[in-house]
């Protein structure tokens, strides 16, 4: 395993009054894909919310890179490099796809070659390029979301559910898309409930259970141990798709 | 666009149903139309050309006092109650300088000289405003963040506070404001003219519509077509996402804040000028009209606020002629019934 971009050590936080995450330890290897599995209500979502400083850490430390960035502020966090795509994707759906886009690239205008690599891996960006983004459907607004994530290099992307709600089409479409930035190397954190798209792009693993990791590994090990898999995902996981 | 699209959103058909797509895509323009077309039926050609002049530069002036608030409110969901203490806080600043210059400039009446004196007594009033809403958002706007009655109880103080001390500053009583010469009297359409040849309209009226729309325009060209528009307006929508792409929130909130309490100041400015009169408690008979006019427009937006000021100002001068004791009614019945219409105001900007 390669050295860790970001780790987790210990990590408590509170959303309001209660405790979601009891000392989470988590590595993330830089330029691999890890996928965080676990099911609902695990602490995956507040885990990625935590890294971003939007939840209240009340104890253990996050660190990026060799920086200690536990309870910074939001935005300094971004300005590290790291991109985050929550689980509503948090679009803005009054502003135009440009306007979003134009919004993302936080040093300036817009990279020329990089935008238009964006836009050949998701067309339909292109399409409605000056359309307020809240006409997107639910997989186009994925791929906006993800495209803000990307317009400029990043060190780290947190994504949260990608395929939530999304037709196998463009599932598809988004791993395609996963698989290009894992072949530029970018450090990749995805939370996921679908196990067979998670098996199709993960490097390593990670699965949440109550607040907590429970194991950690490569995914290829957890993906020809059914017996784990059993234990640590629950029932059916051939179903759960 | 395909035939599926056509299914969803059939084209309106005939004059009717073009009439209520207008309506129901436009309102701010039908009830504007719908309202200067009663008025007109109702009085004197000449006399409604007049009231709609009229009315225009108050709907300016107040659009100006108008705008700050809203953009607060929508963006910072801060209620700033003490926005009517900016509004007198302009026009003290700006009298001043202008009695100043008037006097050392002693009845000189070319246009240059009067404009040099107009100028800056608007700048002084935008900038006096500007920096003590930078200090009223530290002192007191900062620690209530996110807590809508922490804010009115903390701003109706504040804005005692900035009442009374602009008393202490200039004295208690009301302070005669003097019109430039320039501005003073009226532009008579040449009578040639058909139907409206012949009518008086006074000069600062006029400078006032270009003023207001001049603004209008700017302020419309910063949130479309700018960087710092495009955040404002994501602002509004969802703070966090704002944060998370790394653009420091509260730095924007500061901006907006201050820029809204200088457009309050040379709101207020203008109508000190429009009025003649001044009071420290000017602001809070202004308040009112405010209030309404970004209820009425949809909380945050600009062109929503802009239609709501012109809509009051004109309901005010025709209502203020036809019964003149009603004036007062117009302005909230007006808010009653479009809420009544359209509880989310004219042009609203989507708050979850």
């Amino acid at each position: 395993m390669s050295e860790s971009i970001l780790s987790l050590s210990g990590v408590s936080a509170n959303i309001d009054q209660y405790h979601i995450l009891h000392g989470v330890d988590l590595e993330v290897p830089a330029g691999e894909l890890t996928v965080l599995l676990g099911r609902n209500g695990a602490g995956k979502s507040t885990t990625l919310r935590t890294i971003m400083g939007l939840t209240t850490v009340t104890g253990g430390s996050v660190r990026f890179r060799g920086d200690d960035i536990t309870g910074q502020p939001t935005p300094r966090i971004a300005r590290k490099g790291i991109a985050f795509v929550p689980e509503n994707m948090g679009i803005f759906s009054l502003l135009t796809v440009r306007e979003n886009m134009i919004l993302a690239a936080v040093s300036g205008p817009m990279d020329e070659q990089r935008l238009n690599w964006i836009l050949d891996l998701f067309p339909p960006l292109k399409k409605f390029w000056n359309r307020p983004a809240g006409n997107l459907s639910g997989g186009q607004k994925q791929m906006l979301a993800i495209a803000r994530a990307v317009i400029e290099p990043r060190e780290l992307l947190l994504v949260d559910e990608p395929t939530k709600g999304l037709a196998p089409a463009i599932i598809n479409d988004l791993a395609d898309a996963f698989e290009q930035l894992k072949q530029q190397r970018v450090s990749i954190l995805l939370v996921e409930q679908n196990f067979n798209f998670s098996r199709r792009l993960g490097q390593s693993v990670a699965v949440m259970n109550d607040g907590g990791v429970v194991y950690s590994g490569q995914m290829a090990e957890l993906a020809d141990n059914e017996e784990l898999q059993h234990d640590l995902l629950g029932l059916g996981l051939g179903a759960h798709q | 666009m395909s035939a599926h699209d056509e299914l969803i959103e059939p084209r309106p058909r005939g004059a009717l149903g073009r009439f209520r797509a207008f309506r129901e895509e436009r309102p701010h323009l039908f009830l504007l139309v719908l309202m200067m077309l009663v008025a007109f039926f109702m009085m004197d050609p000449r006399t409604w050309v007049v009231l709609t002049i009229s009315g225009l530069a108050m709907g300016a002036m107040v659009f100006l006092m108008a705008s700050g608030m809203t953009l607060t409110f929508g963006l910072m969901n801060v209620l700033n109650l003490a926005h009517g203490a900016f509004i007198s806080l302009g026009a003290f600043a700006g009298a001043t300088v202008l009695v100043h210059w008037l006097n050392v400039q002693a009845g000189e009446a070319s246009v240059w000289a009067n404009l040099a004196a107009v100028l800056p007594a608007l700048g002084f009033a935008l900038v006096v405003a500007g920096l003590i809403g930078l200090l009223f958002e530290r002192l007191v706007i900062k620690p209530v963040y996110g807590d809508h009655l922490k804010q009115i109880l903390v701003t109706v103080g504040g804005s005692i506070i900035l009442m009374e001390l602009i008393q202490v500053v200039w004295g208690p009583n009301e302070i005669p404001v003097p019109r430039p010469e320039t501005l003073t009297g009226a532009f008579l359409v040449p009578e040639s003219l058909p139907v409206i040849g012949g009518v008086a309209l006074e000069k600062y009226r006029l400078v006032a519509v270009i003023l207001g729309l001049a603004v209008y325009g700017l302020m419309t060209w910063v949130i479309e077509r700018t960087r710092t528009g495009v955040l404002i307006r994501a602002g509004v929508e969802d703070r966090e996402m704002v944060e998370v792409h790394g653009y420091r929130i509260r730095l924007l909130f500061l901006g907006v804040f201050v820029a809204g309490s200088a457009l309050a100041g040379l709101g207020g400015a203008m109508w000190a000028m429009y009025r003649e009169i001044i009071t420290a408690h000017m602001g809070d008979e202004l308040m009112i009209s405010v209030i309404v006019v970004i209820i009425l427009g949809g909380l945050g937006s600009i062109k929503g606020c802009f239609y709501g000021a012109v809509l009051v100002g004109l309901i005010n001068l025709y209502v203020g002629y036809l019964e003149p004791r009603l004036a007062a009614v117009a302005t909230v019945g007006l808010m009653v019934g479009v809420l009544m219409w359209r509880p989310q105001g004219l042009i609203p900007v989507i708050k979850v």
